[in-house]
């Protein structure tokens, strides 16, 4: 065997996965629609995640990074590199972390390309199955996350791009800011029944709509897979 | 409520993102096996308890996870400098009283 | 009888929108925009309350936050109920229902004033103790009649279905108050577009200028101050919040402000649309300035009797005449020691009532409303004060009487005016109990006779509570500070024009406390200082008279400030009687501390929304609404909710967990272990890592084999434990005790960071991203077999602590040969996402092996039939590896003194009579020993006696067909075969043998097949 043991943990015939809200119950009176509401959710689940460690000063580091996703990786907080159209992004989490989401089922791709194109000291890990992502669009958005979260989301604070990690309710998240009223939550699988409803109560006075869930496109995938073995 | 510049995140942030982990530089001792119980149970056990100037060591949890250090007044709450782990304080209780002595 | 104190025209009232309320069970009128304690006055409710301690009939005093007796109880259902409300902070609304918090059986026959007005010299301060105290066993029948009589409201009986929150919010200034200095600051710094809040704990916002006589630009002060609030509501940075008390202010600039958003609406928050309203919402506010804006609170004169209802200060009569249209009386005596005072006997004599006098301590008082008063015609009666007000329910009268103020004596005859009202006024002290709740002392200053803010950073007080109450003086000084504010937060802007008011000239005040009596002090009539703790000027003379000579002792020996008053009508004075006592200076005396809350605030409040199902977090795996299908309880490990045990039919929780125990031993169980924590670890010196953080050794674990660790912290005492996987020679899976497993990745962290950071290895959480699914049992090879075609799973093949990677139900899996049971096992762990299609495809097959789930409460006694530890259950922070019988668990060899090496083999862990893990065997078979039980030596209890140790794990075993336990007992080692006794509190005494702490197959042969 290797040094590092890399597993693809998609299944490659018919199986019913489920997403962590799989379960959630919504307990608050709902808007009757989109259009009524102040606050919109809606999950994107089973995206790839993967948590990347690594020497930010490493030229060779940083370079690997970018061939494979075609983004720079950010070394600072601050703006999440992001490409909408392929659905990848790149999150600085701390000086030698950062959080990659590529589309549904790409991270074995994108954790093989990142390992073929880095060496010396670094790390991928995948946490596809352990966190999803909450989109939450609206007018009142950014008044729920006050109710949620000390840090501060106010435009001069947290401009549009902007990622960061804080304290959420009584647990913790990633919250990223998509779009003036677009906003994104990483949030961790065991606590996301609980942020779930939370965010749904909490929503409730400025009307609160539930989207069905975002499915996961076959094209976005092939994108991604080509940027990958360009690197290559 | 603190409000706490994290030097790693280079912001300033909620004290309940953070967690405190008790007096900073304690070094653990190279070589255990050759220091004296005595010595180990300070290493252990004993901490300052000062009134006026503390060095701390803080757990930035809920953001980079990253440890670092900060120079806080124990009357006061205020804080004077946060750093990174490895680096030394500039605000000390010699420094001031230095500069006391100075005046 | 309606309303015979309106006026018919003025104030801020709607006359076109009559209100309905009850007061204790009576129904009256009042208006919009009234508060509760204006509408009483309006219809001449005089008694609104019974003293706490002396059961007098007290009436309003104040109309602000200051108020001390008119402290109401309000509600019209059960739930509804708020204790604590002050009258004169509560806005009325239709339907309102208010009743006194004091007076039993009620305020106008009360039995405990039978005690105040005969008793009351016999009640001096410390009479409770004194008195109740003797004998100690007979107390708690005396509080239950005392407590009766004389509380502070009560709490709802029924659950509150109000909801209420919490928001953080972040700005540049935070301007308290919205008077005449706030209202400056908050539109200087809003111009120039900083983020401003500005609150207020009025409903309206203006402050004094809703009630002034001044004139601002030639207009009345409340049309500049909507003009100003208009300007204020067009800034888009700029937010409002008016019925918003700042009630603590914290580190930092942290300040936490209470918003009552319903509470003028109804006694239960409205719903609209179908969505439930915010009741109450507490702003956490971190603000770069704050811009201190709180004015001042009058202080009332301190004469005998000044407690009778009809006995206000002066400025709340100015602000019910003005504000509210209500004139509180007929007949009004003025007894002041300032000129600002005067303005209540002008609004009086205005609304068309009769001034008997103003009397004045001062020789020659002069000003422009001194001016006013003379050209009124209105007597003014210099060199004097009101030293007793006549009257019980009711002021009659004033007796009147010339005095000298340093001499402290009244110094001429005693003339009676006949009245129904006595406005007082000793003064103005500024609201300095925000900035003192972050530990500044506030500071005196003789020139406004009164303590102002001591230094906070980044804090500023402006206008009143700065000693600048003059209209035009606050004005500027709240603009300036609003401009220096913004600046120093980052933002330009130029000082605003200031409006014109006219100048109103004042003569100095005269430092006025107590009125001296014809009788001397500590025989005079009862003077009050703190009238809601009845604490009177003697009480405080006595207290420095019986030692207690710093402020904090005085004030906790008489009760001064106590309660929901906290020092803000009594405290000066009481700290100037004390001083005169102790014959010192007020600044020399000192202050009391304040502390939030500045007003009660209600615990819905405080908590926000943070009750209930969001009270803590609950933690789900990916497998949990199976459980919640197929009836499991539950229990709660640390946040997560794991299945405990699966009842069938009317199963009691023994006879489940006995059934689930067999299954596993007869043929297959399976146990959700998706909580157990999961580390990731990466990089060259991931095995250098793992050699010193666990006792044991590392170096030579080969790819695909798994190991049990213990971790202990550098004290030597043991804090997790697990098993970790060498998935690739750089690679490990390290999974953790469910409950330390975010401390144990934090610990890692810590001796990363600060003490080997030249370790390459990286570590992260995985915890969530796998499910973990164990089967146990005789046939769980068997089953597994059904379900994978790509592991081979012969004996030799995948040996006991063996990993390999494969195909489960078609999805990919790591499956580690571990055992928690004893019995042959593995635990399947898959992607999270896809776990729930693998856990139902081994039920499908599982059913011919009769596949039982099982929980937490099977899962503990198979565990315990092997000795096998739970770390908080056997371990509490003082066991090491060697007390736990673990020392084939420590690699004393091990190059690099791992953590807890070195204290290993300090002498105190060394002993050998510390506390050792035991088997116990209870003489009767069926008894299971109670888990805590204290365990000692002698069967014969005698009382104190050594105890030796505590039963840590204690069940019944249908395997073993007896009860038994685990237990730690000092020098446990070398006690097999003896007998130990555990006394209970009933009295028995239970006997036990001492055994080794494995059970079951110690040789281990049921896994190794």
């Amino acid at each position: 065997m290797s040094e590092i043991a890399q597993m693809d943990l998609n299944p490659r015939g018919a199986v019913k996965s489920e997403s962590p809200l799989a379960m959630a119950r919504v307990n608050v009176a709902l808007a009757s629609s989109a259009r009524d509401a102040g606050v919109v959710v809606r999950e994107k689940p089973f995206l790839g995640h993967l948590v990347l460690r690594g020497n930010a000063q490493d030229e060779a580091f940083r370079g690997g990074v970018e061939r494979v996703l075609g983004l720079a990786l950010p070394l600072a907080l601050g703006p999440v590199a992001r490409d909408e159209s392929r659905g990848v992004s790149i999150q600085w989490m701390s000086p030698d972390e950062w959080l990659i989401v590529v589309p549904a089922g790409l991270e074995f791709e994108a954790e093989a390309a990142l390992r073929r194109e880095l060496s010396g000291h670094y790390a991928v890990m995948n946490t596809s199955g352990g966190q999803t992502v909450l989109e939450l669009t609206g007018p009142k958005v950014r008044e729920l996350l006050m109710k949620c979260t000390p840090y501060d989301v106010h435009p001069r604070a947290f401009p549009v791009g902007k990622g960061i990690s804080s304290v959420f309710a009584k647990g913790s998240a990633v919250i990223r800011r998509v779009d003036e009223e677009r906003w994104e939550l990483v949030i961790r699988r065991s606590f996301a029944d609980y942020l779930y409803s939370w965010i749904l109560d909490a929503a409730e006075e400025f009307g609160v709509f539930v989207a069905p869930a975002e499915p996961a496109g076959s094209a976005e995938r092939r994108i991604v897979r080509e940027v990958a073995v360009e690197g290559h | 409520m603190l409000h706490i510049y994290c030097p790693h995140c280079a912001e300033y942030r909620e004290e309940e993102e953070f967690r405190p982990k008790g007096e900073a530089h304690i070094a653990r001792p190279v070589e255990p096996e050759a220091t004296s119980d005595e010595d180990w149970g300070n290493y252990l056990f004993f901490r300052k308890n000062p009134r006026g100037l503390h060095h701390e060591l803080w757990y930035h949890a809920a953001g980079c996870r990253k440890f670092f250090n900060i120079t806080r007044d124990t009357v006061s709450y205020q804080i004077h400098e946060t750093y990174k782990v490895g680096q030394q304080p500039s605000v000390t209780k010699q420094a001031s009283s230095s500069k006391g002595a100075a005046k | 009888m309606s309303q015979q104190n309106r006026l018919g025209t003025g104030g801020r009232i709607d006359r076109s929108r009559p209100l309905r309320f009850t007061f204790n069970g009576v129904e009256l009128q009042g208006f919009a925009g009234d508060t509760l304690a204006s509408a009483l006055l309006a219809n001449a409710v005089d008694v609104v309350n019974r003293s706490f301690k002396y059961s007098r009939p007290r009436g309003i005093v104040a109309a602000g936050a200051e108020e001390p007796n008119a402290v109401v109880q309000l509600g019209a259902s059960e739930a509804a109920q708020v204790p604590n409300v002050r009258a004169t902070q509560q806005a009325l609304y239709g339907g309102l229902v208010a009743a006194s918090t004091n007076g039993w059986p009620n305020v106008d026959k009360d039995l405990m004033g039978v005690i105040g007005s005969v008793g009351g010299k016999f009640m001096p301060p410390g009479f409770y103790y004194k008195t109740f105290m003797a004998p100690a066993s007979m107390w708690p029948k005396y509080e239950k009649y005392i407590r009766k009589a004389a509380g502070l409201g009560r709490t709802p009986k029924e659950k509150d279905p109000d909801i209420y929150d919490h928001i953080n919010r972040h700005c540049d200034v935070l301007v308290i108050g919205a008077g005449p200095a706030g209202l400056a600051a908050a539109l200087a710094a809003g111009r120039s577009g900083a983020r401003v809040i500005l609150c207020d704990e009025q409903e309206e916002m203006g402050g004094s200028l809703l009630d002034s006589r001044e004139l601002i630009d030639g207009r009345p002060a409340s049309a500049w101050v909507a003009s100003v609030l208009a300007e204020l509501a067009t800034m888009p940075e700029v937010l409002l919040l008016p019925r918003t008390t700042a009630n603590g202010y914290h580190d930092h600039n942290f300040v936490t402000l209470h918003e009552r958003r319903t509470e003028h609406l109804a006694d239960l928050a409205p719903s609209i649309n179908g969505r439930r309203q915010v009741r109450a919402r507490m702003h956490r506010v971190r603000a770069g300035e704050v811009i201190l804006a709180t004015g001042t609170h009058e202080r009332p004169l301190v004469f005998s009797h000044n407690d009778v209802p009809g006995n206000m200060v002066a400025g709340a009569v100015s602000t019910y005449i003005r504000r509210y249209a209500v004139v509180p009386g007929r007949r009004l005596v003025l007894s002041t020691s300032n000129d600002h005072a005067y303005r209540a006997a002008l609004d009086w004599h205005d609304a068309g009532r009769e001034v008997v006098a103003i009397v004045d301590a001062r020789e020659h008082p002069d000003g422009d409303l001194v001016n006013e008063a003379r050209s009124r015609n209105i007597r003014i009666i210099p060199g004097s004060a009101v030293i007793e007000a006549n009257g019980k329910k009711r002021v009659s009268g004033a007796q009147v009487a010339r005095i000298d103020i340093g001499g402290f004596k009244v110094a001429g005859r005693v003339e009676t005016l006949s009245c129904d009202t006595i406005a007082s006024s000793g003064g103005y002290s500024p609201v300095v109990h925000l900035a003192a709740h972050t530990g500044a002392r506030p500071e005196w200053r003789d020139d406004i006779l009164g303590f102002v803010p001591g230094k906070v950073p980044g804090m500023t007080p402006v206008g009143g509570v700065q000693g600048k109450g003059a209209i035009a003086e606050a004005l500027a000084d709240g603009a300036a500070a609003g401009v220096a504010a913004a600046q120093r937060t980052g933002f330009q802007v130029e000082a605003p024009a200031l409006p014109k008011v006219a100048k109103v000239r004042e003569g100095r005040a005269v430092a006025l406390y107590q009125v001296p009596h014809v009788k001397p002090a500590m025989r005079a009539p009862k003077q009050f200082v703190d009238p809601q703790n009845d604490v009177t000027a003697a009480g405080i003379e006595l207290a420095t008279r019986e030692g207690f000579e710093s402020i904090e002792h005085v004030k906790r020996y008489t009760g001064m400030g106590f309660g929901t008053d906290q020092g803000k009508l009594g405290n000066i004075n009481g700290m100037a009687i004390a001083a005169r006592c102790l014959k010192q200076t007020i600044p020399q005396t000192g202050t009391t501390v304040f502390r939030p809350n500045y007003t009660p605030i209600t615990f819905g409040a405080i908590t926000g929304r943070h009750c209930r199902e969001f009270f803590d977090p609950r933690r789900y795996t990916a497998l949990h609404a199976w459980h919640v299908e197929h009836g499991a309880k539950f229990e709660e490990v640390g946040q997560w909710m794991r299945p405990w045990y699966f009842p069938r039919g009317n199963e009691t929780m023994h006879e489940a967990v006995q059934r689930e125990c067999r299954a596993v031993r007869e043929s297959v169980g399976i146990l959700d272990a998706s909580t157990l924590g999961k580390i990731e670890i990466q990089g060259k010196d991931a095995r250098e890592f793992l050699n010193r953080l666990y006792t044991n050794a590392w170096t030579k674990l080969d790819v695909g084999k798994c190991r049990y660790g213990l971790m202990c912290k550098d004290d030597g005492m043991v804090m997790d434990d697990g098993v970790t996987a060498c998935i690739g020679d750089n690679h490990f899976h390290m999974t953790t005790t469910t409950g330390g497993a975010a401390a144990v990745l934090d610990w890692m962290e810590l001796w990363h960071q600060t003490e080997w950071p030249e370790l390459e290895v990286y570590f992260n959480s995985v915890t969530d991203h796998w499910a973990a699914m164990a089967i146990n049992g005789p046939n769980a090879r068997k089953l597994l077999a059904e379900l994978t075609d790509d592991i081979d799973l012969s004996r030799d093949n995948f040996k006991f602590m063996d990993m390999r990677e494969g195909t489960v139900a078609g999805v990919p899996a790591r499956v580690y040969r571990i055992s928690f049971t004893g019995e042959l096992s593995y635990e399947i762990n898959v992607q999270a996402n896809h776990a729930m299609h693998v856990w139902k495809a081994l039920f499908e097959k599982g059913e011919k092996y009769s596949l039982t789930p099982y929980g937490t409460e099977t899962m503990h006694v198979l565990r315990a039939e092997k000795g096998f530890i739970i770390v908080g259950q056997e371990t509490d922070g003082s066991m090491t590896p060697e007390d736990l019988g673990m020392q084939w668990c420590v690699g004393y060899k091990k190059p690099f003194s791992w953590i807890g090496r070195r204290a290993l083999t300090r002498p105190d862990t060394k002993r050998d009579d510390r506390k050792q893990l035991v088997g116990l065997k209870p003489l009767d078979p069926k008894l299971v020993l109670d888990e805590g039980a204290q365990i000692v030596l002698e069967k014969e209890i005698t009382i104190p006696m050594p105890m030796v140790g505590h039963v840590t794990s204690s069940y019944y075993s249908p395997n073993l067909g007896h009860s038994f336990a685990l237990a730690v007992v000092k020098g446990g080692a070398k006690r097999m075969g003896q007998t130990v006794y555990l006394p209970m509190a009933d009295g028995r005494v239970h006997a036990a043998e001492v055994v080794s702490p494995v059970f079951y197959d110690a040789d281990g042969a049921r896994q190794n097949v």
